[in-house]
């Protein structure tokens, strides 16, 4: 359903700070009402975002119904060696969505 | 006559005990709903530096002067730290003054970020101020402003 993107250089000198973009389709529902029905619908939204990196979180971030639909989000890593990123996601249906990526430090 | 007397000593002190129960549970209640929902902006503000009041300068709030859409406001923001393991920012913090909710979301960086750097995309709701506070290792906190005109707003639905 969820569909994440994520832009990470592929590969790094030592000790280089690279920027790492993030993009993840969901409509980040806030709690409301039906126009037509006004039946409620209940908030669905990403509350929780993580990065980590060989298994060490570097970056994360909360958000609440302030951050747009499909949220973006983009941060720094000081690469130190190689390794693979791990990016989480988890709404408020618990559903968690992750995406993984892979750099090199020459 | 004295069964309309004692009718009307029993109307007073209903009305006193009344009139003092809804004080007590008015007072309470303002109190309990402010320290559950904080989205008043300042009242936000205190309970993230617990009353400090943050020093400005080091943050650096990037936003565009306008926005067409309400829906999605680009941010970036960047605090001024070495980022090392004994000095580094901790988190920053996104509050949009006049969004139904105030707090929008929080940044929490580690010495391995590099650079205390984020962007993100936030909903408008009207035309307003937007803060970021930010929290360093050493427990001082700092703020930077914004203000946003918004032309469309992006609450609405």
């Amino acid at each position: 359903m969820a569909k994440a993107r994520v832009k990470v250089p592929k590969k790094a000198k030592k000790g280089e700070v690279i920027t790492i973009k993030t993009l993840i389709k969901h409509k980040m529902q806030r709690a409301t009402k039906d126009k037509k029905t006004g039946e409620p619908i209940p908030r669905n939204i990403i509350h929780t975002f993580e990065a980590t990196f060989n298994g060490k979180t570097f970056f994360s971030s909360k958000w609440d119904t302030g951050v747009s639909a499909n949220p973006y989000c983009a941060f720094t890593h000081k690469v130190q060696e190689s390794g693979e990123y791990e990016f989480k996601w988890v709404d408020d249906k618990n559903e968690t969505y992750t995406a993984k990526a892979k750099i090199e430090v020459a | 006559m004295s069964k309309v007397r004692i009718e009307m000593v029993d109307r007073r002190e209903f009305l006193i005990i009344g009139g003092s129960a809804a004080a007590a549970l008015a007072a309470l209640s303002s109190g309990a709903l402010a320290e559950l929902k904080p989205d008043d902006e300042v009242g936000l503000l205190n309970k993230i530096t617990k009353g400090a009041a943050p020093a400005e300068g080091k943050v650096k709030l990037e936003m565009p002067e306008i926005a067409e859409n309400g829906a999605t406001v680009p941010l970036k923001v960047s605090v001024d730290s070495p980022m090392t393991a004994d000095d580094y920012c901790k988190s920053v913090t996104i509050i949009a003054t006049k969004n139904p909710t105030a707090y929008v979301c929080n940044f929490q960086f580690t010495p391995d970020s590099g650079k205390a750097w984020a962007s993100i995309r936030i909903r408008m709701a009207t035309t307003q101020e937007v803060w970021a506070v930010a929290e360093m290792s050493d427990g001082k906190f700092y703020i930077g402003k914004t203000t946003v005109k918004v032309t469309i707003g992006g609450c609405g639905g």
